[in-house]
């Protein structure tokens, strides 16, 4: 058999959604924002909402999510993403409106918005990425970073004493009356990447329900932060970030 | 005759965003201008108009709400007072590097700090010369009168699409707080989505056709000569309103050999501090910045030379005097009597203060 022989539409198993655009990546071999960006182009190009979706990219690593998914983008300053989605959604509600957010930008620096936003209801979608450390500014503590992690600000690992606990937010989040849907997911393997795109998608859906605030945790790796290997990361992000950040539903209404 | 309604300034700018065709306010409670948010409540425009009105959790929350709220092109304002103003000048500073079109409005009141309540004019020099980080100016207008404080909001909308810049109404607890009669203006039905559409498809986040590539709403470049580009082009929008929007008033000032300049309600005070000057036989008149970014330097620099000297008045220590001093460039005196802490200085005050210096 030829190989133009096997290069044919009904042989065609799998393709990059067009939502992707063909931008070479910034991000680090093994980081999980490439499979979570290519999640959510996929779920809008299935839902066919590409006309429809506003982004808000956020500032870290992710910041740069507009180059990469062929959308119209806003990008907020320092963990004020879910006020800008907040007056996005109020004055265009036939538009499908999420945040990209990590564990920085909204677990500490946009705590009050992230929880005034989600208390409030805004029919948004939230995606919330948490890989304990600071990528964008060299590894660095995070809000999320576990106690005994070594990063670049906690060179002898985190100490409560010193730098407090991990703020386990999306617990937090999921007690508000204003969110609908609030769920924990990761993308280290080909079973894990089907649950985080089912919860991306039934998110995007509630936000045309005005059942609330979807909110989508996404328990991530950052091998060059943590300085490790891709792999040896999703072994150390199952052994250690798990047990903290158990995976789940923790409400779906 | 058009209809004119009693009414306190903070109200004339809720009345007046309702009638201009706003889309969005976005605030949070502080004193001396609550009135604009709570009058908006009782309106409920999104009843009548659509206007979206959201009580936010912070100042810094209701500028990233109006920021994300003119990402989409629409109408959209905010209105604070000076403790609140300096929480949201991050957000402004991202607003004009995004040139986005808002209208953001301040009425001032005394500080540092909490300060005080009470009126005053010590937020020139944020206003006019940044507040915020980086190489940006704001639009900034200030009211005298409570018609003002009406009329100045569809004037800065206007101002803010002409330019895509933030615009900023600075008013002070003084025109906040007092009732005038107000002529209302004819109604302007909001943008409809087409038109806004035709008016911002190019730049804004409306949803992307399939005939465009997504729009990106963003003020980074961490490429020096691309950032160095987007500086050069916002310094030469400047100019363009420098050269082109600069407003002012004058008050007797066609055969005076002394000057008062003064803005917002200080200027009215000091049209009585001429009767007083004339009625013994001093020639005073009073320029009245109406833009204080641009400022109305032409036309101050043209008065500069009839004058023998020129007495900035103003409720700081002595903030927009260094515009005045740098204008007047050392060819005529130029004094300062300003008053601070809430405190609001007579006509009679005024003029003693005036009168000391003409004597030196």
């Amino acid at each position: 058999m030829e190989i133009n022989d096997i290069i044919k539409p009904e042989n065609k198993v799998y393709g990059k959604t067009p939502v992707l655009k063909d931008a070479v990546m910034h991000y680090c071999p093994g980081c999980s924002h490439g499979t979570v960006h290519k999640i959510i182009a996929e779920v809008i190009e299935e839902m066919s909402i590409q006309d429809k979706t506003i982004g808000i990219s956020p500032v870290g690593c992710s910041v740069f999510a507009y180059n990469y998914l062929d959308i119209d983008w806003q990008q907020a300053a320092h963990g004020r993403a879910p006020a800008l989605a907040t007056a996005t959604k109020r004055l265009m509600p036939d538009k499908y409106v999420f945040t990209y957010q990590g564990d920085g930008d909204l677990a500490s620096i946009g705590t009050a918005e992230i929880l005034h936003a989600c208390n409030r209801g805004e029919n948004i979608v939230v995606i919330f990425i948490n890989n304990a450390i600071y990528g964008m500014t060299g590894g660095q503590m995070a809000p999320t970073t576990l106690l005994g992690q070594v990063t670049a600000t906690t060179p002898y690992g985190r100490d409560a004493k010193l730098n407090g606990y991990p703020l386990i937010i999306t617990e937090l989040i999921a007690q508000l009356e204003g969110t609908c849907y609030v769920t924990r997911q990761s993308v280290q393997n080909p079973g894990a990447v089907r649950k985080a795109k089912r919860a991306i998608r039934k998110a995007f859906e509630n936000s045309m329900m005005e059942k609330g605030t979807s909110f989508v945790e996404v328990v991530s790796t950052c091998n060059s932060g943590w300085k490790t290997s891709p792999v040896a990361a999703n072994k150390w992000m199952e052994e250690n970030m798990f047990p903290e950040y158990p995976l789940g539903d923790m409400k779906d209404r | 005759m058009a209809e004119k309604i009693l009414m306190k300034g903070n109200e004339a700018i809720a009345y007046a965003a309702i009638n201009c065709g706003c889309d969005g306010y976005f605030g949070y409670p502080i004193t001396p201008q609550s009135e604009v948010m709570e009058t908006l409540m009782s309106e409920k425009p999104w009843e009548t108009t659509g206007m979206v009105v959201l009580q936010a959790e912070s100042e810094t929350s209701s500028i990233n709400m109006v920021y994300g709220g003119a990402c989409c092109g629409k109408k959209v304002m905010t209105s604070s007072s000076s403790p609140g103003i300096s929480l949201m000048c991050e957000g402004l500073s991202y607003l004009a590097g995004c040139e986005l079109p808002c209208l953001v409005v301040n009425v001032m009141r005394g500080g540092p700090g909490l300060g005080t309540i009470q009126p005053s004019q010590s937020d020139y020099f944020q206003a006019t010369k940044g507040g915020g980080h980086g190489d940006y100016r704001t639009i900034v207008l200030a009211p005298a009168s409570v018609q003002d404080m009406y009329d100045y909001v569809d004037l800065s909308f206007e101002l803010a699409f002409k330019y895509r810049n933030p615009v900023m109404i600075l008013g002070d607890g003084v025109v906040g707080q007092m009732m005038e009669k107000v002529e209302l203006r004819p109604a302007k039905p909001r943008r409809t989505d087409e038109e806004i559409r035709a008016l911002c498809d190019s730049w804004a986040t409306l949803g992307k056709p399939t005939s465009r590539r997504g729009n990106i709403v963003t003020s980074l470049a961490l490429e020096a000569d691309v950032m160095e580009r987007h500086n050069i082009h916002l310094q030469n929008k400047y100019a363009t309103v420098e050269a082109k929007e600069a407003r002012f008033e004058t008050y007797k000032t066609d055969d005076a050999d002394y000057l008062i300049v003064a803005f917002g309600c200080m200027s009215r005070i000091c049209e009585n501090v001429v009767e007083l000057a004339r009625q013994n036989g001093i020639k005073l008149g009073v320029l009245r910045p109406i833009t204080l970014y641009p400022y109305p330097t032409k036309a101050l620099d043209a008065l500069v030379p009839q004058m023998k000297s020129i007495m900035s008045v103003e409720l700081n220590s002595g903030q927009m005097v260094e515009d005045v001093r740098m204008i007047a460039n050392g060819r005529v005196p130029v004094h300062f009597y300003g008053r601070q802490g809430g405190a609001i200085p007579s006509p009679e005050e005024i003029y003693e203060a005036f009168i000391k210096t003409i004597k030196k």
